[in-house]
């Protein structure tokens, strides 16, 4: 039993994959497609997996949730407004002179942001570090959760901290991986190969969870077993569509790094709102 | 000579690597502090963090050859409310992992402690490629750091227990070789502080890291020839202690940096860019000049440069002759 309804979740990141849609295309630029690609699996953390408190966000006992790939970040700030972190206004600020939500994440402009990322490749390594501290300190109550994504793991940084995690076999730490094969330049096994990506982690001391990174419901169960392994570090190969939910985005590398302009924006959020099904709208004809 | 309770530089000195002090100053900070922490790429004695790793095994981590690894995961365990130390060689870290640090642990605000051992030429024999001389440019630039320079073991171990009640990324820079110690437990040290060694009115000499005790040596020499030369120590080169370097200036009117690395964006750089925007002055500054080191002994290519006192006395005195 999930905390609120499965149809209910998927409602939410119906409305966080608007959201997205919005935000970028008021800021004029930023990353469409991982986005929204995402936004079942951080819909899943804040509203069923991770132990956290909006109104208190430095709270001392909540769980932590790192993203690696902070070029994703516009489906955390859609996600953490819903969940009530800020005001949802706040989203269409994105980008701009001042705001809190700046084009990449930065941990001291906005509280429960839990690390400055964009360059890619550190966030297991930070995870690594909270993860060895809080064993220092035998605490096993806080558990980090860290998102990265797959072009990323071009990265060698990534594998230094795969390495380490497997040597102390940092159980505290569950990885997910957004394997959704784009990235700029083009499909991930064109530009440089990740597969066997599976073998690569078991081979670095890691279990491999694999499972469908856009089904809710799935992903939630992978995160319990990921947690019930206290043994091995996990990561989670989460397969999820590029662009999800706006058909002419879909699986189409070239929406990695491009927002939508005014009228591409319509028709996306015209298909959203119909996927949504119940609500007419100003984008309804 | 001065109010700082020096050793008497006539006297025969004992030396020291300046690492060794680090060494010490980390377990005592462990001793100290509970949330002191250390990680190490591979060099644990080298760096000397091997008497914190014998005294505290738990809150030591090994992270191999890996020093990208090392900073970051520094960041998360300042995340968790730890003061993490990550040591290897300076060529290394951070000469290797200069983005990282730039966006975990600056931008990110965590007050990780770079400590990056066996920097300058005096290095010695294993050549250019581990003779760090670029490392107070790099970390210099980096909203955020602080970057220290001790002169020498005793000063080392201060600044490693004055670190770990920093609230800042910090910086500490330190090289291989025994180096005369000149400081006693008496000498004040305080990041952010520049200390007058040697006091004069002629030329104001600006040193840090291992070529203070240069700089001294140049000045005892000069007092000699006649020339009054003041001896600043600027252990922390950022932030500068932008009072105590002007008003020394104000007396003296020149100037001759020293230091063990690249001028360009090094402490000539910080002093050259002080002294333009507050007190333009005639500046000279000795240290490596836009090129690598090379294999040879420690003692040969500090001469070879032209960074022993020889050189700054001679440096002085034409500066004088000009004036």
């Amino acid at each position: 039993m999930t905390k609120l309804p499965l149809a209910k979740l998927d409602e939410i990141a119906n409305d966080i994959r608007e959201d997205i849609i919005r935000m970028l295309e008021r800021a004029g630029s930023g990353h469409s497609a991982g986005p929204l690609g995402l936004a079942d699996i951080f819909t899943a953390f804040y509203f069923e997996i991770l132990k956290h408190d909006p109104k208190q966000p430095d709270w001392e006992e909540r769980d932590i949730l790192l993203l690696s790939n902070g070029h994703c970040v516009p489906v955390r700030y859609a996600t953490m407004a819903h969940a009530g972190y800020f005001d949802q206004q706040e989203l269409l600020t994105l980008r701009r002179l001042g705001s809190r939500l700046q084009g990449h994440p930065e941990r001291l402009r906005l509280p429960g942001m839990e690390n400055t990322s964009g360059p890619l490749g550190c966030g297991l390594s930070q995870a690594a570090g909270m993860a060895l501290g809080l064993r220092m300190d035998n605490n096993s109550q806080r558990h980090i959760y860290v998102v990265l994504g797959d072009g990323e793991q071009n990265e060698g940084n990534v594998w230094e901290a795969a390495m380490l995690i497997g040597k102390y076999k940092l159980s505290n730490i569950t990885a997910v991986t957004d394997r959704n094969n784009i990235q700029i330049d083009g499909p991930t096994e064109e530009v440089m190969p990740l597969e066997d990506l599976r073998s690569k982690w078991e081979a670095f001391g890691w279990h491999v969870l694999e499972v469908d990174g856009n089904n809710i419901e799935a992903f939630i169960d992978a995160v319990n077993m990921a947690k019930a392994i206290s043994e091995m570090p996990v990561m989670i190969l989460a397969y999820t569509v590029p662009g999800r939910g706006v058909d002419f985005m879909e699986n189409d590398y070239r929406w990695h790094g491009s927002p939508p302009n005014h009228d591409q924006a319509k028709q996306a959020l015209k298909e959203l709102r119909s996927l949504g099904g119940k609500i007419r709208s100003e984008y309804d004809d | 000579m001065t109010d700082y309770r020096l050793r008497d530089l006539h006297a025969e000195l004992e030396a020291e690597p300046i690492r060794k002090g680090f060494g010490r100053g980390l377990a005592r900070a462990g001793e100290l502090n509970a949330n002191v922490v250390a990680a190490c790429a591979d060099l644990t004695d080298s760096t000397q963090m091997s008497l914190f790793k014998q005294a505290f095994p738990d809150r030591f981590v090994e992270i191999g050859v890996a020093e990208q690894n090392l900073v970051t995961v520094g960041s998360g365990l300042a995340a968790i409310g730890k003061i993490p130390f990550v040591s290897s060689y300076a060529a290394f870290s951070p000469g290797r992992n200069w983005e990282q640090i730039r966006t975990t642990i600056c931008l990110n605000d965590r007050p990780v402690k770079i400590v990056g051992s066996h920097a300058g030429v005096s290095v010695g024999p294993d050549g250019a490629t581990h003779q760090m001389l670029e490392d107070v440019a790099l970390m210099r630039v980096l909203p955020n750091m602080v970057v220290i320079a001790p002169c020498d073991s005793i000063e080392a171990e201060k600044a490693t227990l004055a670190m770990a009640s920093d609230r800042r990324p910090n910086y500490l820079r330190l090289a291989r070789e025994a180096t005369p110690i000149i400081t006693t437990s008496d000498t004040p040290f305080e990041i952010g502080k520049a200390y007058v060694f040697w006091e004069g009115s002629d030329i104001s000499i600006i040193a840090s890291g291992t070529m203070t005790y240069q700089a001294l040596v140049a000045a005892r020499a000069l007092s000699e020839d006649g020339i009054s030369a003041e001896v600043v120590h600027i252990p922390t080169i950022k932030p500068l202690d932008a009072e105590t370097i002007l008003s020394s200036v104000a007396k003296t009117n020149l100037v001759i940096t020293v230091e063990e690395g690249q001028i360009i964006g090094g402490l000539g750089g910080a002093i050259a860019e002080l002294l333009a925007e507050e007190h333009p002055t005639k500046i000279q500054r000795i240290g490596m000049r836009d090129r690598f080191g090379e294999s040879g002994d420690p003692d040969q290519l500090i001469e070879y440069f032209g960074l022993d006192s020889k050189h700054i006395r001679e440096a002085a005195r034409n500066l004088i002759k000009q004036k």
